[in-house]
């Protein structure tokens, strides 16, 4: 792993108490090779790492994916496959009882073309999940009502989508990320969905985000650790960016080097 | 008897625990989380938990996700 050597001091990562060196979390679904989830979450430097829960196959022999996910891991179920707020909270107690945690990624969808989050049954698990002690991270619209009714409802961080979940095309909603990164001061904002390329992340980390979820950019990846690192060193990078205070864009051009006034001097006197 | 399993009906053996059906039912040593008739029954109740006609059975367990 490569070290960035700078002399920018960085705070950790705070969700709900809980430090984290890492800003980059990873998704473990849709891996062809289980192996390829324990290379990848240690060549991401991943201290998160979602799983989600399913009916077990009773016909058929399962791998166990805990098995593949190094010790002293976070572990964040996703309550995927829930279509509303109450069945985010039945996967949530299910998930709790599991012994790993408490930890849970809130995901509330009632549209399998887009799989655009509910954001209104979204607040309603968190209060409920929020209230039973959970530590609450729910996926959501990029929308500042919102975000604003989620920590109200005791969100330990809120997790706005780039763009469309598996759809890689990076932050379609930047402008209203923003807003949130901009407003919401009391969770961290974890840009979530979408992100399909390192620079992508880079970009929400460059404009402040927290943190960034990705899974399956990597997960579909030819070299899926590879593409771990690469999301890594971007998340790194574009944090380093925002800490140091990057220029905006402006419209017109500002000279990198002085003008030669000689050659002025020089047209005067002719 | 028979039971609703995840969904799907399933004889079984009379009498049988939950905590048997669970062990029946998993090949692996991922935690399953066990609901009976909607309720979730954690797991130190699971070997006094008797299964009886018509019980709906759900065993959920871990798997990757985003």
């Amino acid at each position: 792993m490569t070290t960035i050597n700078t002399t920018m001091q960085d705070s950790p990562l705070t969700i709900a108490g809980k430090t984290f060196t890492s800003r980059f979390m990873l998704g473990t679904g849709k891996f062809k090779n289980k192996s390829d989830v324990a290379e990848s979450i240690t060549a991401s430097g991943a201290e998160i790492v979602t799983v989600a829960l399913r009916r077990i196959d009773v016909e058929r022999h399962e791998e166990n994916i805990l098995e593949y996910i190094p010790e002293g891991i976070t572990l964040l179920t996703n309550t995927s496959g829930a279509r509303n707020s109450q069945e985010a909270v039945r996967i949530a107690r299910l998930a709790r009882e599991s012994g790993c945690g408490n930890w849970v990624k809130i995901e509330a969808i009632n549209d399998s073309k887009y799989l655009l989050p509910d954001n209104n049954e979204t607040i309603k698990a968190t209060e409920i999940l929020s209230a039973e002690g959970f530590v609450v991270l729910p996926y959501m619209f990029p929308d500042l009502y919102t975000a604003r009714a989620l920590v109200k409802a005791g969100a330990a961080a809120v997790m706005p989508l780039g763009s469309l979940i598996g759809s890689n095309q990076g932050l379609k909603a930047k402008e209203f990320i923003k807003i949130l990164i901009d407003e919401i001061d009391e969770v961290p904002i974890i840009v979530d969905a979408g992100i399909g390329v390192p620079s992508h992340a880079a970009e929400a980390m460059e404009m402040g985000a927290d943190a960034c979820l990705v899974n399956t950019a990597v997960a579909t990846a030819e070299n899926p650790a590879g593409l771990a690192e690469a999301f890594s060193l971007a998340i790194r990078s574009g944090r380093l960016a925002y800490l140091s205070g990057g220029p905006q864009a402006q419209e017109t051009a500002d000279p990198s080097s002085p003008l030669t006034h000689f050659l002025y001097e020089h047209d005067r006197s002719s | 008897m028979n039971i609703i399993l995840n969904g799907k009906p399933k004889e079984l053996p009379d009498p049988l625990g939950l905590k048997s059906l669970v062990e029946r039912s998993c090949k692996d040593k991922s935690p399953v989380i066990a609901e009976l008739n909607g309720e979730i029954i954690k797991l130190p109740q699971r070997e006094e938990t008797a299964l009886k006609e018509g019980d709906v059975v759900e065993l959920v367990s871990f798997v990757g996700g985003g």
